[in-house]
């Protein structure tokens, strides 16, 4: 038997648990939802990049990419595929594994082996694994390694490319905030030409 | 560090010290004891609740009484969250037809969302329906938070009341601190957040094509974009120090955390609430130095601790030296060790909320710490080990530096041979073995914990990585759990029974043992007589004492975990260096 004064204020405290089960639970997540809905509908519902009837992606979740003539994305640690949408996480290698430097080296080789002759130190970001595993976005310095190497494999001028590039750039938020940025996916598309519709 | 990253580390503590005293003021009206402008318009919605609930709130409790009632809507609240997962299979808003819950891991789980632990041994993505994000894990994390400040609450009765049987009414403390503080400041950020991209809506999966189709056949030719209710729960699990992810990668996924500025305001939310309950303390009790020197406490070792990790961070990893890599901060790029961290955060973003996550006991995450250097992971692992009062948990973080400042105290009572006194109340042997109970109660836990684990092969079987770094992913578990923080070396598989039960246990105790430590001390200082200041007292709000407190903290934290700190991180350090 509990001891009786657990007993006597057991009742109130679950009455009162299922009075703020409803405002907390219920009431207040309805009404968040209810009010992104009409005040921000297009990122309440995941910034998707929609093109007539198609959803093309999500500006906010990054895509694997080894063809070389797309820009590679950061590397994804997910289980089973790259950018695995229900399996974010990094790959929590820690930083004296050695499997971690042989995940670089294999890396670097591949990129080395899509951009023959390209000798320059490789952007970190570029061999290192995401902490989501969905990291839409490279640094400026992972963008403008591979810029030569797109351009070639597209047959662009790399003007051209470094134009696409620095379209899809965002600097640091309000002028201090985070880290410049490449959203990989758009840039993509817009060397697909397939970046019209959206925001 | 580079002048950016000292920018942005200076502009956050710059805003999130501007935001103390408005919001403390405003929490001192909602718990203040006489009506106020505040409370009064808030009476109509308290009193409908109240009787809704069938709660008298009138009544004054003694502290036996209060503390049975807190434990008792704490394990209502556990035993729900722990139906609401194994039923989840068989109830409504389950889209994408997850089964129950796996009775160790619920377990675990609804001991850790009602303890504001949020350790998860779970991933959101495929674990949790809607229903149970919303009616369970959200729930608990407003619940919990509630509980640290309802504790708090009857702490600084503790100190205010004369002669006084009663700690106050924890009915009322629960209620007012959800409605006035947890929800209004939850509905604000949630909104905030979504306008930066955090995802709000209750659609099932979604499906979409890839840009490149992969080259082979069997690779996946598609993406799952996974959708949810996540902004209202991100809001409130930054505020409330809870820190469990409605994804498996936390703050860490872009559609829980998209950009900067929600980086920003949710490494904010992270110490607001905490950082400005001090200064209600102050005001509480009648002096507002008081809180002020507590809050400094804090900062004198917050600052030093995340200017640590940022360098450590920023300083790269030497174990990818001689291959090629450009590890450089640079106009292009923010360098330094990427691994587990992402491009829009880079490393001071990353560093910083891992010192503010831990600082406080939240536990959400926007990198990985198992990739952290073994430096760098340090500073997360020693603030979590320092009992969690740095900041520290909703309401738990500064009644925690509370029982730190009455062992302050008798220790200056000691030394210059005075009976100690806090805030015009004896502090007598009652208290101090109180106090010492709730400072060594997570230390032990902590110790023990790890031990029994590396001990056991079940304890060994789900390392991530080899040697000094397997030791730190085990001591960083306990030292998670045992103090609530929550965060993870994730790279430890823990979702078995071993490590459901063990450390559903270890947060289990470490919460409410000391909530109930915490409250005796309260009643006894609520009984006591006021003793007025005199040329014998040892000011309290003073830089002299800040200094003592905070020597008190380091010490404590220092004796216990040097040994085991010098069998992970410190000898992994050691070694990257050797090589």
């Amino acid at each position: 038997m509990m001891p009786s004064p657990l007993r006597t204020e057991l009742a109130p405290a679950l009455r009162l648990l299922l009075v703020l089960t409803l405002l907390t639970g219920l009431v207040y997540p309805l009404a968040v939802t209810g009010l992104a809905q009409v005040l921000f509908p297009r990122q309440a519902n995941g910034s998707l990049i929609v093109h007539g009837d198609t959803i093309l992606g999500s500006r906010l979740i990054g895509q694997p990419f080894r063809d070389p003539r797309y820009f590679w994305s950061r590397p994804s640690a997910t289980a089973n595929a790259p950018d695995n949408g229900l399996a974010s996480g990094g790959s929590n290698l820690g930083p004296t594994n050695p499997a971690l430097r042989a995940a670089a080296a294999r890396r670097i080789a591949a990129l080395r082996a899509a951009d023959p002759g390209n000798t320059a130190p490789v952007p970190v970001d570029l061999v290192t694994a995401s902490a989501s595993g969905l990291d839409p976005d490279i640094s400026p310095a992972g963008a403008a390694y591979q810029a030569a190497r797109v351009a070639r494999a597209r047959g662009l001028p790399l003007g051209r490319v470094q134009a696409l590039i620095a379209a899809s750039t965002r600097s640091r938020q309000l002028g201090v905030l985070g880290e410049p940025r490449v959203n990989v996916l758009e840039l993509n598309l817009r060397l697909d030409g397939r970046w019209h519709t959206s925001p | 560090m580079t002048a950016n990253d000292t920018l942005q580390l200076v502009l956050y503590l710059a805003v999130l010290l501007a935001l103390v005293k408005p919001l403390g003021a405003y929490m001192s009206l909602a718990f203040a004891e006489q009506p106020n402008a505040l409370t009064r318009f808030g009476a109509p919605i308290e009193r409908a609740l109240y009787r809704l609930a069938g709660v008298h709130v009138d009544e004054e409790m003694d502290w036996r009484r209060y503390t049975v009632a807190l434990l008792a809507f704490n394990l209502a609240g556990l035993v729900l969250l722990y139906l609401l997962q194994r039923a989840q299979g068989v109830l409504p808003l389950d889209p994408a037809h997850l089964p129950g819950v796996r009775a160790d891991t619920a377990f675990n789980t609804a001991v850790s969302f009602a303890s504001n632990t949020n350790w998860q041994s779970y991933a959101g993505e495929t674990t949790m329906s809607y229903l149970t994000d919303l009616l369970g894990l959200t729930v608990q994390n407003f619940l919990s938070a509630a509980t640290g400040i309802a504790v708090l609450l009857a702490v600084i009765r503790g100190f205010r009341r004369r002669n006084a049987a009663t700690i106050g009414n924890v009915w009322a403390d629960l209620t007012r601190a959800t409605l006035y503080v947890l929800l209004p400041l939850s509905l604000l950020l949630a909104l905030a957040l979504t306008s930066q991209g955090v995802i709000q809506n209750l659609h099932a999966n979604l499906r979409i094509p890839l840009l490149q189709a992969p080259a082979t056949v069997s690779a996946a030719a598609t993406q799952v974009l996974p959708m949810g209710p996540v902004a209202s729960q991100e809001a409130i699990k930054q505020l409330g120090t809870n820190g469990g992810g409605f994804f498996n990668a936390n703050s860490a996924h872009p559609f829980e955390n998209p950009t900067p500025l929600s980086n920003f305001l949710e490494m904010l939310a992270i110490l607001l609430i905490p950082a400005a309950l001090c200064w209600t303390f102050g005001e509480m009790v009648g002096d507002r130095r008081q809180g002020w020197a507590l809050l400094a406490a804090m900062l004198v070792i917050f600052v030093p601790l995340a200017v640590g990790c940022i360098a450590a961070e920023q300083a790269g990893n030497p174990a990818l030296h001689g291959l090629g890599i450009d590890q450089h901060a640079s106009a292009l790029q923010a360098g330094g060790n990427m691994e587990g961290k992402e491009t829009r955060f880079g490393i001071v973003n990353s560093a910083l909320w891992a010192t503010a996550t831990t600082a406080a006991s939240n536990g959400s995450v926007n990198a990985m710490h198992d990739s952290f250097t073994p430096l760098g992971g340090l500073v997360p692992l020693v603030l979590m080990q320092l009992g969690e009062v740095i900041f520290g948990g909703v309401g738990s973080g500064l009644y925690g530096m509370l029982a730190f400042a009455v062992v302050a105290v008798f220790i200056a009572g000691l030394m210059v041979g005075r009976t100690p006194e806090y805030l015009g109340k004896k502090i007598e042997a009652y208290e101090m073995k109180m106090a010492s109970l709730v400072v060594l109660i997570p230390c032990a836990l902590v110790i023990v914990g790890t031990a029994v684990a590396v001990l056991l092969p079940a304890g060994r079987a789900g390392l991530g990585n080899p040697g000094a770094h397997g030791f730190s992913e085990i001591l960083y578990a306990f030292s998670s759990t045992a103090n609530n923080n929550g965060s993870a070396f994730a790279g430890l598989s823990v979702n078995t029974p071993f490590y459901n039960f063990t450390l559903g246990a270890v947060m289990y105790l470490a919460r409410y043992l000391l909530i109930v430590g915490m409250l005796a001390i309260a009643g006894a200082l609520a009984a006591k007589k006021h003793v007025p200041e005199s040329a014998g007292t040892l000011p309290t709000h003073t830089p002299l004492f800040v200094v003592l407190l905070v020597s008190t903290v380091l010490v404590v934290g220092a004796l216990t975990f040097l040994p085991a700190l010098a069998l992970g991180p410190i000898a992994e350090s050691l070694s990257s260096v050797v090589h």
